[in-house]
């Protein structure tokens, strides 16, 4: 059997939802609450990352396959580069393009919110790949390396 | 518009692009990454047609909101940094064919890219330590990229000591923000003009040493040099040009002057100031003896332009340090001009005869598979444009007359003698020697001598890889030969944004 033991997958499918649902919410009212593209990109990659230590790298990877993250990975900065540049097609780099709303609403301060969600995109994906990276490579042996340097 | 957001825009763009279209379409790398940088370079080629500008970021006036500047210093770094740019792309179309993952290198690249040209624009000191760290990060992928043991020893070696440096300027400019109580270059600046007169508080030295040797470390001057002969010759043979030809001068001799002059106000002497100037003449020193004496043992191609970088580093940085000393000492102005000019000359040279020197040593690894001197020579007959383009460069970093090395040492010496440092000027001009003996040591055991066997079966590289090489070999001519058009151009207005500080403070805050 892949993966860890039965106890732990069964918990993990129950938990992973509620940790994407978190992590979307901590990206969501990050220009209101405590939070913010990073954090609750973190969160929503970690759901991911225990998907993949519970269940082995294949479930993982048929959830979220490894081109979608590299897609979601170069698109997420580009969506970021991409808000600043409305900025500059009417004067500035970063002007507050967007309207700029009232406070206690979800839909206000203009463009935080969009670019928390890019920056959770980019960030959700990256760790992602980062650990699939070091679960896929494995460590070659001293002595293959020995060996190779030799040849 | 403005077009000073697009120089970091455009390249952080593409370093994006790049792998999302590489997922489908296979060449994305190099057709995006030449089409970018040749526009990034004819964009700042232009620039020099413009007068020197601010931009305000989000439309926030410095020193609330953030700047990007352009003066003639950072004219002459985004010329050198985007053409060379350019000249490396296309160099690597063909040259790195040998590796995989080629879109990954074609974004850290232009990542890399993206970086230089932040720092250069910058006019806020944390925004410059931010691209600074950009940059770095994106060059310490690229050192280790071949992935293999040596590669992956100097990209680590690099990793640690790159890091050192970071967090040195990190804390100095943490002390210039605690006793300035402002980021703003030329707000800072104008509060140590005002405060402080010529004379700096304690904490002010302790953050001016950081700078020094926090961008000591990213220009590589002895004794912070350790990082770059392992990391140079480790490098694939485009990125090594770019490291020694426009890294090392945009991440340290730059800052180094704009922190220094600009931001330090230098010319306003006082007894910290000249503790500065002296300090950069004994680097200067260390790095062109330390630089030239190592050079010549080497073995290694690779090794030999990378110890080679360093004493020519050292010739650019006493040309500034000389200058620094007179302006802080109060002597003639036109003395402190004449030092700066040679020593930003003398940089511009560099850029384009060692990218030229380590593109040539890829295109000599690329045709014999070597880059071990014992193994090569008689280069001249099998591969007679490479050969021949090495010899400019050689002959131009040797300082031979016609060509623009010795125009930028003769003006760095002169200047030197006349501000009476003979002494100084006579070590440098014994080391001047040194580097014509290594130079002649290239020629010697690469070039021409008999045929080794493994030049035998060398061929000439494609037309992709040699073109780089014949403009680089044409600009090595020209820039001493064409001088009244470079200097009144590009290195005078450079000259000039160093040598008066206040001017920046107007300029950017109005």
């Amino acid at each position: 059997m892949k993966g860890m033991t039965l106890i732990v997958k069964t918990i993990t499918d129950f938990v992973v939802g509620f940790i994407i649902v978190f992590g979307a919410y901590i990206v969501l009212y990050g220009h209101l609450t405590p939070g913010g593209g990073f954090a609750g990109g973190v969160i929503i990659a970690c759901a991911f990352i225990l998907a993949m230590l519970a269940h082995g790298k294949d479930v993982a990877f048929s959830k979220l396959p490894e081109m979608v993250a590299h897609i979601i990975d170069s698109g997420g900065a580009l969506m970021f580069l991409l808000i600043g540049w409305f900025g500059v097609t009417v004067g500035f780099f970063f002007m507050n393009t967007f309207g700029r709303g009232e406070p206690f609403r979800l839909l206000s301060s203009g463009m935080i919110l969009p670019l928390n969600i890019a920056i959770a995109f980019k960030v959700s994906s990256s760790l992602f790949l980062v650990f699939s990276a070091l679960a896929i490579f494995r460590r070659r042996s001293f002595r293959a390396m020995i060996e190779d340097e030799l040849a | 518009m403005n077009p000073l957001p697009l120089y970091v825009a455009i390249p952080l763009g593409a370093a994006f692009l790049i792998p999302l279209l590489g997922l489908w379409w296979k060449k994305s790398g190099e057709t995006l990454a030449s089409l970018f940088t040749l526009i990034l370079a004819i964009m700042a080629v232009l620039q020099v047609s413009r007068p020197a500008a601010v931009y305000h970021m989000g439309g926030w006036a410095p020193p609330v909101g953030i700047a990007l500047v352009s003066d003639g210093l950072s004219t002459l770094l985004l010329i050198a940094i985007n053409v060379v740019g350019f000249l490396c792309i296309i160099f690597s179309i063909k040259y790195m064919q040998r590796y995989t993952g080629l879109n990954k290198y074609y974004s850290l690249f232009m990542l890399m890219v993206a970086g230089m040209n932040g720092v250069v624009v910058s006019g806020d000191l944390f925004n410059l330590y931010v691209f600074l760290e950009v940059a770095s990060i994106a060059s310490y992928a690229l050192v280790a990229f071949g992935v293999g043991a040596e590669e992956l020893e100097a990209g680590f070696k690099y990793l640690i000591l790159g890091s050192v440096a970071s967090v040195m300027l990190l804390f100095g400019i943490g002390t210039v923000y605690a006793v300035t109580g402002t980021l703003n270059m030329a707000d800072v600046a104008r509060e140590i003009a005002m405060r402080f007169g010529g004379e700096m508080n304690p904490a002010l030295l302790l953050a001016g040493a950081f700078f020094l040797m926090g961008f000591g470390l990213k220009a590589a001057l002895v004794p912070f040099h350790a990082w770059l002969p392992d990391a140079h010759p480790s490098a694939p043979a485009p990125i090594s040009a770019m490291l020694s030809g426009v890294v090392i001068k945009s991440l340290g001799i730059y800052a180094i002057c704009r922190v220094f002059f600009n931001v330090y106000g230098i010319a306003a002497g006082g007894a910290g100031a000249v503790i500065f100037a002296n300090a950069m003449i004994a680097f200067a020193l260390l790095s062109i003896i330390v630089g030239g004496i190592l050079a010549i043992g080497q073995w290694d191609y690779k090794r030999l332009l990378a110890y080679s970088s360093i004493g020519q580093i050292g010739y650019v940085m006493l040309g500034i340090g000389v200058g620094a000393r007179v302006l802080a000492t109060g002597g003639q102005l036109s003395i402190a001009g004449l030092a700066i000019l040679g020593g930003l000359f003398h940089m511009f040279n560099h850029v384009a005869f060692k990218s030229l020197l380590f593109l040539s040593s890829g295109a000599i690894q690329h045709a014999t598979g070597t880059r071990d001197m014992k193994q090569l020579g008689g280069l001249r007959e099998k591969m007679p444009v490479t050969a021949f383009t090495t010899n400019m460069a050689a002959l131009s970093i040797a300082g031979v007359p016609p060509f623009s090395g010795f125009w930028s040492k003769l003006v760095i010496l002169v200047a030197t003698i006349k501000a009476g440092h003979t002494a100084v000027a006579v070590v440098a001009i014994v080391f001047a020697f040194v580097t014509l003996v290594y130079c002649i040591k290239v020629q010697r055991e690469i070039l021409y001598g008999t045929v080794s066997k493994l030049v035998e079966k060398a061929r000439e590289v494609p037309a992709l890889m040699y073109v780089p090489l014949i403009l680089l070999a044409i600009a090595c001519v020209g820039f001493g030969l064409l001088y009244p058009v470079v200097g009144v151009y590009i290195l005078e207005p450079a000259r000039d944004a160093l040598m008066n500080g206040a001017e920046y403070i107007q300029l950017v805050l109005g």
